[in-house]
């Protein structure tokens, strides 16, 4: 076995310390040493797009990145997104009144997506958004109403 | 599934970065954005015993512009070649393919030396470099060296970079005047990797003639195609549509070598080469046109 380094790393603003083997994946650590199981893992090669997180504001993969080079950094997850269960972020709001899930596989790594677009993009065109979104699998809905719930959400965000 | 376990390293420099490539040369390899290693690692294609981690080198990440020319570091993420508004006014080819390298969660780690070294015939910023006739910087503990982007794919994922070395950055001299420009490609869905695609330059001499022309296939043989007859043909003439046919016939059907793969035939790839590069080439004229006002 190889070493482990101890690593701090802050998630959803909380900070946490720990020792990490180099080759724990990012979104393994998440979910096995956090237990934060809102960021899914679909491929581990970085198609699906399930495992989309926020690393320093920036949307990424969590299975391409080791845990170890999230040292010192930021990441937010799904988690972050609701003050209380009563009290969703708008994104998640919109995707509850749109319909924007069936089995919601795929509706963590797609939140985590349209955070960081819809703030740089608040009146995106339908085109835009299907750009934003093409980096993310969803299984059950045929996307329409994913695409509808981002233009309820960015509404709601203006 | 997961990755084999490996030594990791992470210089804060690139002096750190260059002496432990020195050390461990044989059993190192650099991580970069890691969006082509980490996917190979996990699969365990690739089991590397050591990897020297690049992202906290800073000074590997610029984008500057001097004398007509635009120096890249290596580790310069691919959003921010999409981004970077002098690139869309100096090197328009890149910033409008740019946005057609996987999605956009790749591309905010995904690096330009990455992608470069990397050297998938099918990803689009190789043949960009070929295209856009750069240079590429490789250094290691001893020394650097200059490398015409022409000399550096040596095929199928595999560069003239010596194990011990580090691109370092790249050059990229800004589009010549009255230069039109065209990024065109066919993928199943976007973002994946294309089953064809082509960069088309072409620079219009002071009576609107072709000064210059250059056309640049993606997933069109083991490295970047360079079609060089095929752009040969349109040169020295006033342009028209029978000769961009021409150069279009020439390039797919003897100038490109595509393998085929399980989304498409070679048949395929040769009618979507031919397709692209005339709508390619009558867009870069337009454009040159447009810009000889
Ligand atoms: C789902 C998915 C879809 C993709 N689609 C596309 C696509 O359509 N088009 C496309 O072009 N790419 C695509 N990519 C690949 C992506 O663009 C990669 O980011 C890029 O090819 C590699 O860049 P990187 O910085 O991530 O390199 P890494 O994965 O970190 O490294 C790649 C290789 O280069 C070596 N290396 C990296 N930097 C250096 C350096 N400076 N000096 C020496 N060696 C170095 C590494 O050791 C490794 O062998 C896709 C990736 C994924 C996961
Ligand atoms: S699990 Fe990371 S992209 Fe599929
Ligand atoms: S809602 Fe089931 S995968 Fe998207």
């Amino acid at each position: 076995m190889t070493r482990s380094f101890p690593v701090t790393i802050t998630v959803n603003e909380k900070e946490y310390k720990r020792e990490v083997e180099p080759r724990l994946l990012l979104s393994d650590f998440l979910r096995h040493e956090l237990g934060l199981t809102g960021t899914h893992v679909g491929c581990e090669h970085g198609v699906c797009g399930a495992c989309t997180i926020l690393f320093d504001g920036e949307s990424v993969r969590s299975c391409l990145i080791f845990a170890i080079q999230a040292d010192g950094h930021s990441i937010a997850t799904v988690e972050g997104l609701a003050k209380d269960k009563d009290d969703l972020h708008p994104i998640q709001q919109a995707f509850w009144e749109a319909h924007g899930l069936q089995c919601g596989y795929c509706t963590p790594g797609i939140l985590m997506t349209l955070v960081p677009f819809l703030k740089q993009n608040p009146n995106p065109t339908e085109a835009e958004i299907r750009h934003a979104l093409s980096g993310n699998l969803c299984r059950c809905t045929g996307y329409q109403h994913i695409v509808d719930a981002v233009k309820l959400a960015a509404e709601k965000m203006r | 599934m997961k990755p084999a376990s490996f030594e990791y390293h992470v210089p804060d420099t690139l002096e750190q970065a260059l002496g432990l490539m020195s050390q461990y040369a044989d059993e190192a390899k650099i991580l970069a954005g890691g969006q082509s290693l980490v996917p190979a690692m996990n699969f365990r294609v690739a089991q590397p015993g050591m990897l020297i981690d690049l992202n906290r080198v800073n000074e590997l990440s610029f984008i500057r512009e001097e004398a007509g020319t635009f120096h890249i570091g290596a580790m310069t993420r691919e959003r921010h070649l999409e981004f970077n508004s002098s690139l869309a006014k100096r090197a328009p080819l890149l910033t409008e393919a740019a946005p057609f390298i996987a999605h956009p969660q790749i591309r905010n780690r995904g690096t330009l030396g990455g992608s470069i070294v990397n050297a998938d015939p099918a990803a689009e910023l190789p043949v960009l470099m070929l295209a856009l006739d750069a240079r590429l910087k490789a250094q290691n503990a001893s020394g650097e060296r200059w490398i015409e982007a022409h000399d550096f794919f040596a095929g199928m994922f595999t560069t003239a970079l010596a194990s011990d070395e580090i691109l370092v950055e790249i050059e990229l001299p800004f589009m010549p005047l009255r230069t039109g420009w065209s990024f065109m490609e066919v993928a199943p869905r976007a973002g994946d990797y294309a089953l064809m695609g082509v960069a088309a330059l072409v620079t219009l001499d002071e009576n609107g003639k072709c000064k210059k022309a250059k056309l640049v296939y993606l997933n069109a043989g083991d490295s970047p195609v360079d079609a060089k007859e095929s752009a040969r043909l349109l040169e020295g003439a006033a342009l028209n549509d029978a000769l961009i046919e021409s150069a279009a016939a020439m390039a797919s059907e003897k100038e490109i070598n595509p393998f085929g793969n399980i989304h498409t035939s070679i048949d395929f790839q040769r009618h979507l080469a031919n397709v692209l590069t005339k709508n390619a080439l009558k867009q870069a004229v337009k454009r040159a046109e447009e810009n000889l006002q």
